[in-house]
């Protein structure tokens, strides 16, 4: 704020220290508010992480915002590997592991395919390309609840009712869209002039791609492979409509945990196995936050 | 025959995406606005039989609550979040200097699952042990704040919790827009005096239209989405008091085996979509082809 409220010098020093204080005051009630809305944004990680460190004996008698006055951590273990999710229990572990392996081949195989997606439509323009585009975008938009009925019979159908191949593959074909949007919104931006000079040199389509076009995809292709990740990762619908005991992926797990009616509820099972699913996401949010924000806002503001 | 290889090398490739986008998007909302005319109940049948499941549907007690609860949050949703999102925005933009920790503070939450958000709410809001206990035990006796319970205001629960979620993005949308405003208009407002405020409302604001707008759609589109968030947060419950259409049509079609309700309540949700997306979505290629 090189401050716009009193621009003109001469009337500024008529004014002389009451307008200053009133400046200073304005800054201070900013940083107040803002700090205020920080506290506000970080209020349910900081309750999560604290109860998950008591003791239920403790959350019973104590204060939601209070600290514990007496760390533990078995609600951590026991989130991970002793937390009932319907009759069995063995902790989130092996539906982490669900979701690594549900994530990695969807993030990486829909990542390549919208790369080379995106290079075809914005530099290999033939008749209908457009329209292609156009379809595929509009398929991102979709609820997919419209598709979920089809879906499970053909999945059925393909042998992969319940599987993780078949969840990989669901998030392989709902993901193609954004990310074929994300690289021919960056392909775009690389000269025609470019591939023509290549191609008169003789090189081939697939020539051009790797030797021009994918060295200089790195940052789109960071974009990509977290805005993906963060999707698949956080996919709660496909996850529980597409699943069966034993393959499911951490959202569905947390969920059953959290809700399973069975036992005493243990407030800080629930909110370990919380932060140990959100976890991933955050810190990809933390270490490539920037990324992160460009593809969140590729997806809405175009161009 | 390698020339013709060479030559249609970028339709090969394309090819098996768009066989795809068409079969499994397309072809499968076919399939389900065609299932959505006929009797299904179990199992899918293919004879039409008309409306009956549309009727069946806006008959239904249990969708009039879906379809309000989606009208209350979305409109909430929606508003609360855009103007704290502006609000937040412009303080952000007063040449903060911790502009980058708060920034990546208000944002985080972005990167949970909703299931995520759920759980951490449902904890805060449980009135025996959450909020209400704690001010309770401050002294204040007489203080409630059972909403999640409370049939009449669970929905504003699940209110809570999206715009804790999601108004740090649409911050960061409009402090993007903020920062594309040409500098120099506003470098001549303020040479002119015009106060602070009045450059906002008069000249900033009106002219980041086109933000509005993507942050509206982005918006609705996750409200009408919202599945998640609820299962989490409130299971639909008390009863139904917080079903929303993305909870009715997964209630028809995994738990009540009525394919047919499924069908065309997913039909509805997608009218709804397509109302509000298609002629953004129309206007933005149209602009780009231009």
């Amino acid at each position: 704020m090189t401050d716009t409220s009193m621009s003109s010098p001469a009337h500024s020093t008529s004014k002389g220290t009451g307008a200053n204080l009133s400046k200073i005051a304005l800054r201070w009630g900013l940083y107040l508010i803002l700090g205020l809305f920080a506290l506000y944004y970080l209020m349910p990680l900081f309750v999560m992480l604290t109860t998950s460190l008591k003791s239920l004996e403790e959350i019973r008698t104590g204060s939601l915002m209070a600290l514990p006055r007496e760390v533990t951590f078995d609600a951590w273990a026991t989130a991970w590997s002793g937390a009932c999710t319907g009759i069995q229990c063995e902790g989130l572990r092996p539906y982490f592991w669900n979701s690594v392996l549900i994530a990695i081949p969807a993030v990486a195989l829909s990542t390549l395919l919208g790369a080379l997606n995106g290079y075809v439509i914005a530099h290999w323009k033939f008749k209908g390309a457009n329209l292609i585009f156009s379809l595929m975008l509009f398929g991102c938009f979709i609820p997919f609840q419209v598709v979920l009925l089809p879906m499970a019979r053909v999945l059925g159908l393909m042998g992969l009712a319940g599987s993780i191949p078949g969840l990989i593959f669901v998030h392989v074909i709902y993901g193609l869209g954004f990310t074929t949007l994300f690289f021919r919104n960056y392909y775009v931006t690389i000269p025609a002039e470019l591939t023509k000079a290549a191609k008169v040199d003789g090189a081939s389509f697939l020539r051009i791609f790797r030797s021009i076009f994918l060295p200089l995809s790195l940052p789109i292709i960071v974009v990509t492979v977290i805005w993906q990740f963060t999707q698949i990762w956080n996919d709660f619908l496909f996850g529980v409509s597409f699943s069966q005991a034993g393959t499911q992926p951490i959202t569905v797990a947390l969920n059953n945990i959290v809700n399973s009616t069975t036992g005493v509820k243990e407030y800080n099972v629930d909110m370990a196995a919380a932060i140990i699913a959100g976890l991933p996401t955050l810190f990809v949010y933390v270490v490539a936050g920037k990324y992160f924000i460009r593809g969140l806002t590729a997806g809405s503001v175009k161009g | 025959m390698s020339d013709w290889l060479e030559n249609h090398l970028p339709k090969v490739v394309l090819a098996p995406s768009f066989i795809a986008i068409l079969i499994f998007v397309y072809g499968f909302i076919g399939w389900t606005a065609w299932v959505s005319f006929t009797r299904s109940k179990l199992l899918p049948r293919y004879e039409l039989k008309g409306t009956v499941q549309y009727e069946k549907l806006f008959a239904s007690p249990r969708w009039d609550t879906a379809m309000d609860n989606l009208f209350i949050f979305g409109t909430l949703f929606i508003v609360i979040a855009m103007v704290l999102g502006l609000m937040l925005a412009i303080f952000l933009d007063q040449e903060v200097r911790t502009e980058g920790v708060i920034r990546t503070i208000y944002l985080y939450p972005m990167a949970l699952s909703m299931i995520v958000t759920g759980t951490a709410w449902k904890w805060i809001l449980n009135p025996g042990l959450g909020l209400e206990a704690m001010i309770k035990g401050w002294g204040f006796e007489s203080f409630t704040f059972d909403w999640l319970v409370n049939p009449d205001y669970a929905i504003y629960t699940v209110v809570i919790a999206g715009v804790w979620q999601s108004s740090g993005f649409v911050m960061a949308l409009f402090l993007a827009g903020l920062r594309s405003v040409d500098g120099e208009i506003i470098k001549a407002a303020q040479v002119d005096g015009i106060p602070t405020w009045r450059i906002y409302t008069a000249i900033i604001i009106p002219s980041m239209a086109p933000i509005f707008l993507s942050a509206f759609i982005v918006l609705a589109h996750l409200a009408i989405k919202s599945f998640d968030l609820v299962i989490a947060l409130t299971g639909g419950g008390p009863g139904y008091a917080t079903d929303l259409p993305a909870t009715y049509m997964y209630a028809m079609a995994f738990s009540r085996g009525d394919i047919g309700q499924a069908a065309s309540s997913a039909m509805i949700m997608m009218g709804v979509v397509f109302t509000i997306v298609v002629p953004y979505l129309y206007s933005e290629l149209r602009a780009k082809n231009d």
